[in-house]
């Protein structure tokens, strides 16, 4: 926020001095039934939050109090979710949240084609409030972090974009962006998903541009036929071929892209470490969510709970070890569930037993069934809204959704 | 219920839990894991579709305005009606303070007059239940009563000593109260919950306040018995009473027992509260919890058992809780023991304590107290 003068000499606070576009459109194609009715940052995560709630969380405990919301794969839960944006303080008289899905123009409508796409189908909302900087943001990524500190880097180091970047495993790299820089920081050398890396920093998706310069980019991005309008693909690369100052910016800490099954399941297992490298408890950093309106959880006397959260509104009578338990789950007398995930409003019958499940929003799983085996490395994923009768037995590595009912 | 206006009158009961409503109200005390008092009263009013609360606030309300704020969490932030707090005004007159819940009703009365509802409910903060009050306003019209007072019926091993007690006729009219040890030998007990007109009731309060009564009760309601239709409308349900320390454990306790838990958080509306933004509870390896409440934020790597923990309280290993209650953000350090303990907010108890009250005499620790 720049404090400007006004006719009277006085300053007022007017400009914005960056905002944040969140990328929020993605479908997760990967995680299958857990996408099938939500955008993948509306997926349930760590016992009480959305995946957007992180880089809401982030915006909000960084400073940025505009944040823009790019949405198009089934929007309605995410649209629902972030409402006026007041759990995440973005109700704000002076900027705010402000949900951008795609819409139809003279000469029709389209979707958004790409990354950089959707950001250039919203030039007229970042126009109206014309910041000097603008923060790209995924809406799917697991992470705490405070953009200020990256955007002092950007100043500092006057560069014109700035990408985050984070150490990975060698092994990893294939799945990256991967980026080379000088001594300074300077990007030297950026490849999207190279076979052969010869450096492990990979870009977060996360990045900060002068509004002029990313302006003028986007405009002629759009007129090139060949660009698939992905800031990784295109974007970054034009600029670093055109000789601009990018700059990389060194995170440490914990950042998840969970784009399986597997990484969204061990993502939510991370965290019952006993010094988590994400802290949720953490009062100086707040991850801000909308709050479900629940009393305390109950733990009944045939309980036993280790290495779990658990979330508000629960009745938990049975055994819960090394899980996530999300608001309002009903766990009856003699069921035991493991290493498992189990959304908001699920009930588990007497004597049920649940291995490596992800348990999905208001499903019910009757007295006596058998969910995975202890013996087994594969996930059971049970979709929204589905009856596991009694007695049911489900192995490994399947998918229970609508479709495909049991029983 | 949209014509009736709520006003939580918190002039009642204010010094009876003595540690622990030395710095606050009793309307701001912490109850059931979560929650303060008025936060029942409130979602009572909401949750049976009135938009329009005032608060008469006596003392120590600073507690209160930051619970309450715009009132958004219960939908009360409104651009017409909403909460309002209504304050004491200063009056010359009266030195020491308010001489009775009258001199509170009378000093808001412009506000109350020019309220759009044409009924008012009024009540206390002191009596935790989930009610809904559309049937006892329906009750109210159908018997076309001046008064509709709810009362519950207690059973006869209750202590009532302290109660305004109703005596009612079969149709419901009362014809008799007061205090217990008068002659009325009824075990129906004002809940100081009331169903009254608006106009109504601002001429009694006139009224009252022209021949010099300051007591609701005594110079409002009794004196007017034969004189106006007063009908009991009999509540129920669970109801706890907070009037003394004994009985703010014993109800805090009774939330244990699931059907309890359930009727009160759930059955007629949900609960209402300022949201905290507070991770999932954190079971550690060593943590056991048996019959226990937990509010989120909490990371437990001890024992606790029969006990309510408030939001972000911490119990590191080798600690043990039984039969307590311990309020936001206590520490209770390694292998510190405590049983049928109040712990009120901020409290730490190092490494190695031992601290035990009675079951009927819970042991109250004082806000911010590291023992």
């Amino acid at each position: 926020m720049a404090w400007v003068e006004n006719e009277w000499g006085i300053y007022v606070m007017r400009k914005k001095e960056c905002i944040a576009m969140i990328l929020a459109g993605g479908q997760g194609s990967r995680l299958g039934s857990l996408t099938r009715n939500i955008a993948k940052p509306a997926m349930p995560f760590g016992g009480k939050y959305r995946i957007i709630d992180f880089p809401l969380s982030n915006c909000h405990n960084s400073g940025i109090d505009t944040v823009g919301v790019l949405t198009q794969y089934r929007p309605l839960a995410l649209h629902s979710y972030i409402g006026i944006g007041s759990p995440w303080d973005l109700d704000r008289r002076d900027g705010g949240v402000y949900v951008l899905p795609p819409y139809a123009q003279e000469g029709g409508a389209e979707w958004y084609k790409g990354t950089a796409d959707a950001i250039y189908q919203n030039l007229n909302f970042i126009d109206m409030i014309n910041p000097n900087y603008v923060l790209v943001l995924s809406g799917d990524h697991i992470y705490n972090m405070d953009y200020s500190l990256m955007l002092d880097r950007h100043k500092k180091q006057r560069a014109e974009a700035t990408i985050s970047v984070i150490e990975v495993p060698w092994h990893e790299t294939s799945r990256f962006g991967i980026m080379s820089t000088d001594e300074q920081g300077r990007i030297t050398e950026f490849i999207e998903k190279p076979k052969e890396a010869n450096s492990n920093l990979a870009s977060m998706g996360i990045y900060i541009f002068n509004w002029r310069l990313l302006r003028k980019c986007l405009e002629d991005d759009r007129k090139n036929a060949l660009s698939s309008h992905d800031f990784g693909k295109d974007i970054i690369p034009k600029l670093l071929m055109d000789g601009h100052r990018l700059f990389a910016y060194y995170f440490k800490g914990y950042w998840k892209d969970v784009g399986t099954v597997e990484s969204f399941w061990e993502a939510n297992m991370d965290l019952l470490a006993d010094e988590p490298e994400l802290d949720l408890h953490n009062p100086n950093w707040r991850v801000y969510s909308v709050n479900p309106t629940r009393p305390p959880h109950y733990v009944g006397t045939t309980a036993k709970i280790t290495r779990s959260l658990v979330s508000e509104g629960c009745s938990i009578l049975g055994e819960v070890e090394r899980s996530v338990i999300f608001p309002g789950v009903h766990i009856e007398e003699g069921a035991i569930i493991k290493d498992s995930i189990v959304m908001p409003y699920v009930t588990i019958g007497r004597d049920a037993q649940i291995y490596r499940g992800i348990i999905g929003r208001k499903s019910l799983i009757e007295e006596g069934a058998l969910i995975g085996s202890i013996n087994h490395e594969g996930i059971c994923v049970i979709e929204e809204n589905i009856v596991i009768p009694s007695d049911a037995q489900i192995l490994e590595n399947h998918m229970i959704s609508k479709q495909k009912q049991v029983g | 219920m949209q014509n009736v206006m709520g006003i939580i009158n918190l002039n009642l009961g204010q010094d009876l839990l003595k540690e622990l409503t030395m710095g606050r109200p009793l309307a701001a005390l912490p109850f059931g894991g979560r929650y303060r008092l008025i936060d029942f009263i409130l979602s009572n009013m909401v949750n049976s579709g009135m938009q329009n609360v005032g608060i008469l606030v006596q003392d120590k309300y600073r507690a209160l305005m930051d619970h309450l704020r715009s009132g958004k969490e219960w939908d009360l932030a409104r651009k017409r009606d909403g909460l309002f707090i209504l304050p004491p005004s200063p009056n010359p007159c009266s030195s020491g303070g308010c001489r009775g819940s009258v001199e509170n009703f009378y000093n808001n009365l412009d506000y109350i007059e020019s309220s759009r509802q044409e009924y008012m409910l009024i009540a206390g903060s002191h009596i935790v239940c989930n009610l809904n009050y559309r049937k006892a306003f329906k009750f109210h019209k159908d018997m076309n009563a001046d008064i509709t007072i709810l009362y519950k019926e207690y059973d006869a091993e209750d202590e009532l000593a302290q109660y305004t007690i109703l005596n009612c006729q079969p149709d419901g009219r009362i014809s008799d109260m007061g205090s217990q040890s008068s002659r009325i030998a009824s075990r129906k007990v004002s809940m100081e919950m009331y169903l009254i007109e608006k106009g109504l009731l601002v001429e009694l309060i006139k009224d009252c306040q022209a021949r010099g009564g300051w007591d609701f009760v005594k110079d409002v309601l009794i004196k007017n018995i034969d004189k106006l239709k007063m009908f009991g409308y009999a509540y129920k349900g669970y109801a706890a009473r907070i009037d003394s320390i004994k009985n703010y454990y014993r109800h805090n306790m009774d939330l244990l027992k699931p059907e309890k838990w359930e009727e009160l958080f759930f059955k007629s509306g949900l609960v209402y509260t300022k949201v905290k933004d507070e991770a999932p509870v954190k079971y550690k390896e060593n943590a056991r919890a048996f019959n226990t409440m937990i509010a989120n934020g909490c990371i437990i790597e001890g024992r606790v058992e029969n006990s309510i923990l408030f939001r972000g309280v911490k119990v590191h290993k080798g600690a043990y809780i039984k039969d307590s209650i311990i309020m936001q953000k206590c520490e209770i350090a390694e292998n510190a023991i405590i049983e049928n303990v109040i712990c009120d907010k901020n409290v730490c108890i190092t490494q190695g304590k031992w601290l035990k009250g009675e079951k009927n005499y819970p042991l109250v620790v004082a806000k911010g107290t590291v023992v």
